[in-house]
């Protein structure tokens, strides 16, 4: 492992004893010339970056009132100080909330208001300066864009907002992230995150047929590119390559074929992953739905199901409708969204998530389990951030909290909460989301992870926890790998359709 | 850009030491890279990276982790074929790991 040390579980979880400076640095690599061309932004630092930064803040203050509001609303009360996981994980005063949304605030004061124009020590305005920028650079790298503190703010300040819109300033004058931009990227040329090619996908899947064959002697089909087909699944591509997200992948296939669904795989749009909203681009985050929409079109499907990823459920459920016309609210202009509302089929939620998919034929009993295969786990179930701040399932309110512990207990035996304080809204991120999960951030991911992690330990020592079910693939990645920092073992970490998978009885019903 | 030197050649690398031009690769550069990341290559280590780098000429891509493990257990026996048995091999993760040494592009995304 990295010479990063995991910080120690806190005996009472209190608010830590600041370390200014503590996470001062660079930031993770900055995007090279060629991934900033890709998605059409200046190679590197532009020789007008000052005035072209203020420009777009003002053009974004004018685009996005909530920005122009979250600028101004602030009390400075505290409230959200102590709520972010990377400023209990790193101690460093600027991971508080209100501290990074300073760092834009101020920048704004300067600029924006009558008062930071004429007596910017007054009121804490600065100039944009060159280290302020690479501050801005560094710290807004240190947010996961995971809402909580915008759970506690008494004016409902939505810090992600505000990171968003610096990556967009960041990303406008050249400095963009390369992490998030190089992945981008090769969704507009191969489809995906991975840059998995369409053999590639397709071996793979035939791969997978196979092995379910050999483990339960029942041919469960993984179809890729089959036209007239009913449900169209977009799920992460994590799902195709990692571990342990294939056997979520698994589990899905299992259900549309116990439900006898006909389904398939894009392979010109295998990614549920949308990581424009995490650049805080809406013309990137749109290019990538459309990728979507023309599968769907292509393909005649009659539903849009989505796997196991956060922030790709609050991209569909929050943001297609407008984007791409799956779901109500199109441009009445845009011909194609148009087509797309005449061709999916309105009895079923548009999109559906795999959840929502999977508890709908759970109730009308068209799944039967063996609950006894995960008779060894003692399961806990993380909520992802963006699927529990960002988005809801089924017909009820919190039935983004409901549906996947409704799964749990319908196939495994064993199921326990972890502290109320680190769940359903007040969820904890995993400490990867929001374009972090890079290896030049692994010091921060492990110590973003703590307060999860500490939840976690709690329900381990004294409820037994052996399994973590979550429904995400970054939190799938990020818990493998940061978990053991921790004395945990990556192979705690799973998905809630990889119960389903276990439990799941195909062939005749009895 | 970054780059190693190898036997007094230069290769260029990104920044986290993948190689940039994938043909420039050969066993000496494996050996090399797998010696800044604590490696050391042993007929078990070149099974893997031979399985990656015919793979990779085929899909170029990675395999997945679960084709990797399937096809290094076909060939070792059963018993090495699965994570763990990889995991001891490349203790960084086999997907990132070994793709370095093989002198293949990183595995982008949610991985």
């Amino acid at each position: 492992m990295a010479e990063v040390t995991a910080p120690a579980y806190r005996t009472i979880p209190i608010i830590p004893k600041l370390i200014p400076g503590a996470m001062e640095g660079k930031g993770p690599y900055i995007a090279n010339e060629k991934i900033q061309a890709d998605l059409g932004f200046p190679g590197q630092l532009v020789d007008d970056w000052h005035d072209k930064a203020i420009a777009k803040m003002g053009d974004l203050l004018r685009k996005y009132r909530s920005v122009a509001v979250f600028m101004d609303a602030c009390v400075h009360c505290g409230a959200c100080s102590d709520k972010c996981h990377y400023f209990i994980g790193t101690a460093d005063p600027k991971n508080m909330p209100v501290a990074r949304q300073d760092l834009m605030r101020s920048v704004y004061r300067r600029y924006f208001t009558w008062a930071g124009k004429l007596f910017p020590k007054l009121v804490g305005a600065r100039d944009l300066t060159r280290e302020v920028l690479d501050e801005w650079y560094n710290y807004y790298h240190q947010c996961s864009e995971c809402r909580r503190c915008s759970v506690f703010c008494p004016y409902g300040i939505d810090t992600a907002e505000i990171t968003m819109a610096a990556r967009e300033i960041l990303a406008e004058v050249g400095m963009g992230q390369k992490y998030s931009n190089e992945i981008i990227a090769k969704v507009h040329k191969i489809g995906n995150n991975l840059g998995l090619p369409g053999p590639a996908l397709k071996d793979t899947m035939e791969g997978l047929e196979e092995d379910v064959k050999e483990d339960t002697g029942i041919d469960v089909r993984f179809p890729i590119d089959v036209k007239g087909a009913e449900v169209l699944l977009i799920t992460p591509s994590a799902d195709f390559f990692a571990e342990p997200h294939i056997d979520s992948l698994i589990g899905y296939a299992k259900v549309f074929h116990a439900t006898g669904t006909s389904w398939t795989l894009s392979s010109m749009s295998s990614e549920a992953a949308n990581f424009g909203m995490f650049i805080g681009n809406y013309e990137q985050l749109r290019k990538v739905a459309l990728r979507i929409r023309q599968a769907a079109l292509d393909l005649g499907v009659k539903r849009i199901v989505v796997g196991e990823c956060g922030h790709a459920w609050r991209v569909a459920y929050s943001f297609w409708n407008t984007l791409s016309g799956v779901g109500d609210g199109s441009d009445p202009d845009d011909k194609f969204a148009r087509m797309l509302q005449q061709q999916l089929d309105h009895r079923y939620r548009q999109p559906t998530h795999i959840c929502e998919f999977t508890w709908d034929m759970i109730e009308r009993g068209a799944l039967s389990f063996n609950k006894e295969a995960n008779d060894k786990y003692v399961v806990s179930f993380h909520d992802s951030c963006n699927v529990a701040r960002g988005s809801r399932m089924g017909d009820l309110p919190g039935g983004q909290f409901e549906i996947p512990r409704n799964i749990i207990r319908a196939v495994a035996n064993n199921f326990v909460e972890m502290d109320p304080g680190t769940t359903r809204e007040s969820t904890f991120c995993c400490g990867g989301g929001g374009g972090l999960l890079t290896d030049d951030l692994m010091e921060l991911r492990v110590k973003g992870a703590l307060p999860r992690m500490e939840a976690l330990k709690q329900v381990s020592d004294e409820k037994g926890v052996n399994f973590l079910a979550l429904i995400c693939a970054i939190c799938k990645t990020q818990f493998s790998k940061v978990a053991p920092y921790y004395g945990f073992d990556r192979k705690m970490m799973g998905g809630v359709h990889q119960l389903v998978s276990n439990a799941i009885i195909l062939g005749d019903k009895q | 850009m970054a780059s190693i030197e190898v036997n007094g050649k230069s290769y260029e690398t990104d920044e986290e030491g993948y190689l940039v031009n994938l043909s420039e690769w050969n066993p000496e550069v494996a050996d090399y890279i797998a010696g800044t990341e604590s490696i050391q290559m042993t007929d078990q280590h070149w099974e893997v990276i031979n399985f990656l780098r015919e793979y990779f000429d085929e899909y170029q891509i990675a395999p997945a982790v679960r084709v990797l493990t399937k096809a290094i257990g076909k060939k070792l026996g059963a018993d090495k074929g699965n994570s763990e048995y990889l995991y001891g091999l490349f203790p960084y993760g086999p997907g990132k790991q070994a793709c370095k040494i093989a002198g293949l592009p990183k595995p982008t995304g949610c991985v």
